[in-house]
C-alpha cells in the first residue's frame, strides 16, 4: 500500500498570528511555525495502515524552504520519505491554485491512499480533499473519525453534527481525518535520529510542469483587500460571587432582555 | 436584476430548510435576486418552497434524484455547475457546513472561479468579510476570477423575510459516473436531543475543565435548558471525556456565534476563543479571577460554578 500524507506547516495556533501588511498574505516568515496539528492525526493513521498492510508512507508538502521542519516531524514519527514542493512563485496562492500544485505533485507519485488533516489551523478552508478529488478524479472520503481499508475499498465514518455518515469508495482515494480518529504517537529518539537520514526530494514548479504564472498572488482566484485587528471589546463587568453571584448574573441577562 | 444562486441546506429531521438557508437567502439579496436551489432525493422540495419564497427566492430550482442523495458532495457540485453554466448568475451563496464548503470548492474548479469560505457578510460590490486567526483579525476579501462563490457562516446574518414569487423550475439531473464514486451507506444520528443545534443556537452554554466530570455536566445542561440553549464544551472538557467531541467549541471544533454565549469553568485558552469570540454577548463564570475568558466577557462572575450556576438556573426557571 503506497500512502501519501499531505502535510502543511502553519503558524502555531497558540501564538499570535498575523497577516503581512505588504501583500495581505499570512506572515509565515516571522511566525512561530509548526506542523498543522490536524496533520499529525493523518500521519498516525497512515502509519497504522502501513503497519497493518505493509507499504510505504510518503510525506508531501507545499511550502517555503522552512517547511522542512514539518517534514522532519512527520519523518520522525515514522514516515519513510518526503517530497517538498518549494518555489517562490507559489507564494500567495489561493486554495484553488494550491490544489493544482498538490495534484501535479501527486500525479508524479504512486499512491493507493492519500491522507490529510481535515483542516489547517491557519486558513481553515477545509476543502483540500474535495479540490483534489475534483482535479484527480479520485473519490473523496473527507472528515473521517474512523477509517477501515478492506481490499480495494476504503470506508470511513464521516463526522457530522450529532453523529456520522458511513461512506465508502474504491481506492485510490483521498481521506481527511479529524482529531477524533486516533492518538498521534510522539517521535521516539530513534525516530528523530532516523528522520535525519530519510530522503527528502525537493521539487520546483518546473519539475511539476506547472507554468509559474498560473500560481501565486498575482493570479489567485481570490484576494484579501484589507484587514484589521478586531476592535477591542468594551470593558466588561466582573463581579465576585458573595452569595449573590447568581442573582447578579440573572439580573444582567434580564437587563439584556435575554430572560 | 442579476440572479444569485442560493443552495438550500435541508434539515431532514425537521422537514424544512435549515436556518442557514434563510440566512443565505437574506445575505444574497445584497448581490441580486436570490434563486434557491434545492438538490436532494425525490420529494425533497415539496413543502419547503413556500418558506424559500417567503425569504426572497424569486425562483426555486428543483433538482431531485436518488443519485444526489446516494453519493457524497460531488453530485451536488455537478448540478450547481450545470445551473451556473445555464443561468450565468452573479454569484453563488452556500451555507457554510462542511458539505457546503466542499461543494463550493468543487464548483470553483468546475466553473473556473474563486471561492471564499466562512464569510460573515457580503457587500453589494461582492466584497466579503471573514474572520481569521481565532477571530482576532477581520479580513475583507474578493473573488477575482469567474463567478464568485461564497459560503456563509451560520448565525452571521439575521434572516429577514422578503416575499418573492418562488417560481418553481425543474432541473434535469444526470449525475456523471465520475461523481458517483463515494457512496453514502448510512446516516447515523447518535445524539438525539431536544436542544437546538450548536451552530444554529441563539444561546450556547459551554462547560470546561472546571466542570470536573461527565456527571457534573448536568449543571451545564440545566442552565442551557432553562434558557432554551445548546450545550457546548471546551477541548479540555472533551479531552477529559466529560462531553462528546461533537459538542466541542474551538479551533479544532465548532465555531459558534450566538446572541449569548455563557462560558462556565472555561479558562479561555486561544483554542477555545477561536470558536466563540464572535458571539454577540459573552458571559463567564469562573473561580479564577485571572482567567483570560474574563477579557472577552461582557459580564463575568468570579465564583464557584457549582453554587452560581444551579442558583441561576433556578432563578431563570422561576421567571417563566
Amino acid at each position: 500500500m503506497n500512502i501519501v500524507v499531505l502535510v502543511k506547516q502553519v503558524p502555531d495556533s497558540g501564538s499570535e498570528r498575523k497577516l503581512d501588511p505588504s501583500d495581505n498574505t499570512v506572515a509565515r516568515a516571522t511566525a512561530d511555525n509548526v506542523i498543522n496539528e490536524m496533520d499529525e492525526y493523518a500521519i498516525e493513521e497512515a502509519l497504522t495502515v502501513k503497519e497493518a498492510q505493509g507499504g510505504e508512507v510518503t510525506v508531501l508538502t507545499v511550502g517555503p524552504d522552512t517547511a522542512t521542519d514539518a517534514i522532519r516531524k512527520a519523518l520522525s514519527m515514522g514516515a519513510d520519505k518526503a517530497v517538498h514542493v518549494s518555489d517562490p512563485a507559489i507564494h500567495g496562492s489561493c486554495a484553488v491554485q494550491t490544489s493544482a500544485v498538490i495534484a501535479a505533485a501527486l500525479s508524479q507519485l504512486e499512491y493507493d491512499l492519500v491522507l490529510c488533516g481535515a483542516e489547517s489551523t491557519d486558513g481553515q478552508v477545509s476543502v483540500m480533499p474535495a479540490l483534489l478529488s475534483e482535479r484527480l478524479g479520485i473519490p473523496q472520503l473527507s472528515g473521517a473519525r474512523k477509517l477501515t481499508i478492506e481490499g480495494s475499498m476504503a470506508k470511513i465514518e464521516r463526522q457530522t453534527d450529532g453523529g456520522y455518515w458511513e461512506v465508502e469508495a474504491p481506492l485510490p482515494a483521498i481521506v481527511s481525518t479529524w482529531d477524533t480518529i486516533n492518538e498521534p504517537r510522539y517521535p521516539s529518539f530513534k525516530g528523530i535520529m532516523a528522520a535525519k537520514k530519510k530522503p527528502v526530494e525537493t521539487k520546483t514548479l518546473a519539475d511539476l510542469g506547472i507554468d509559474a504564472s498560473t500560481v501565486g498572488l498575482a493570479t489567485a482566484t481570490s484576494k484579501v483587500v484589507d484587514f484589521a485587528g478586531r476592535p477591542p471589546k468594551g470593558e466588561g463587568v466582573k463581579v465576585a460571587d458573595e452569595g449573590d453571584g447568581a442573582e447578579k448574573l440573572v439580573g444582567y441577562l434580564a437587563a439584556q432582555k435575554i430572560v | 436584476m442579476a440572479e444569485v444562486l442560493v443552495l438550500a441546506e435541508l434539515n431532514p429531521a425537521a422537514g424544512g430548510p435549515r436556518k442557514s438557508t434563510l440566512e443565505a437567502l437574506t445575505a444574497a439579496r445584497a448581490l441580486g435576486e436570490p434563486a434557491a436551489v434545492v438538490i436532494g432525493a425525490p420529494g425533497t422540495a415539496a413543502g419547503i418552497k413556500d418558506v424559500l419564497a417567503e425569504y426572497g427566492a424569486a425562483k426555486v430550482y428543483v433538482a431531485e434524484s436518488d443519485d444526489v442523495d446516494a453519493y457524497l458532495v460531488a453530485p451536488k457540485a455537478e448540478v450547481l455547475a450545470q445551473l451556473v453554466a445555464e443561468k450565468s448568475p452573479a454569484a453563488v451563496v452556500i451555507p457554510s457546513s462542511p458539505e457546503g464548503k466542499e461543494i463550493a470548492g468543487r464548483l470553483a474548479i468546475k466553473t473556473g472561479s474563486g471561492f471564499l469560505t466562512d464569510v460573515t457578510e457580503i457587500a453589494a460590490d461582492g466584497t466579503a468579510t471573514q474572520v481569521a486567526f481565532a477571530g482576532a483579525t477581520i479580513v475583507h476579501s474578493q473573488v477575482t476570477v469567474g463567478t464568485p462563490i461564497y459560503t456563509l457562516r451560520g448565525n452571521s446574518v439575521t434572516p429577514e423575510p422578503a416575499p418573492a414569487a418562488g417560481t418553481e423550475e425543474t432541473v434535469q439531473v444526470a449525475v456523471s459516473e465520475a461523481a458517483k464514486q463515494t457512496r453514502v451507506l448510512d446516516r447515523v444520528v447518535e445524539q438525539k436531543s431536544n436542544r437546538p443545534e450548536l451552530t444554529e443556537a441563539a444561546i450556547v452554554v459551554s462547560g470546561g475543565r472546571g466542570v470536573a466530570s461527565a456527571e457534573n455536566f448536568s449543571v451545564i445542561e440545566g442552565l442551557a435548558d432553562s434558557l432554551g440553549g445548546a450545550v457546548g464544551a471546551s477541548r479540555a472538557a472533551v479531552d477529559s471525556g466529560f462531553y462528546p467531541h461533537s459538542f466541542q467549541v474551538g479551533q479544532t471544533g465548532k465555531t459558534v456565534s450566538p446572541q449569548l454565549y455563557i462560558a462556565v469553568g472555561i479558562s479561555g485558552a486561544i483554542q477555545h476563543r477561536a470558536g466563540m469570540q464572535t458571539s454577540k454577548t459573552i458571559v463567564a463564570v469562573n473561580k479564577d479571577p485571572e482567567a483570560p475568558i474574563f477579557e472577552l466577557a461582557d459580564f463575568g462572575v468570579v465564583g464557584d460554578l457549582f453554587t452560581v450556576v444551579p442558583a441561576a438556573t433556578e432563578q431563570i426557571s422561576a421567571r417563566k
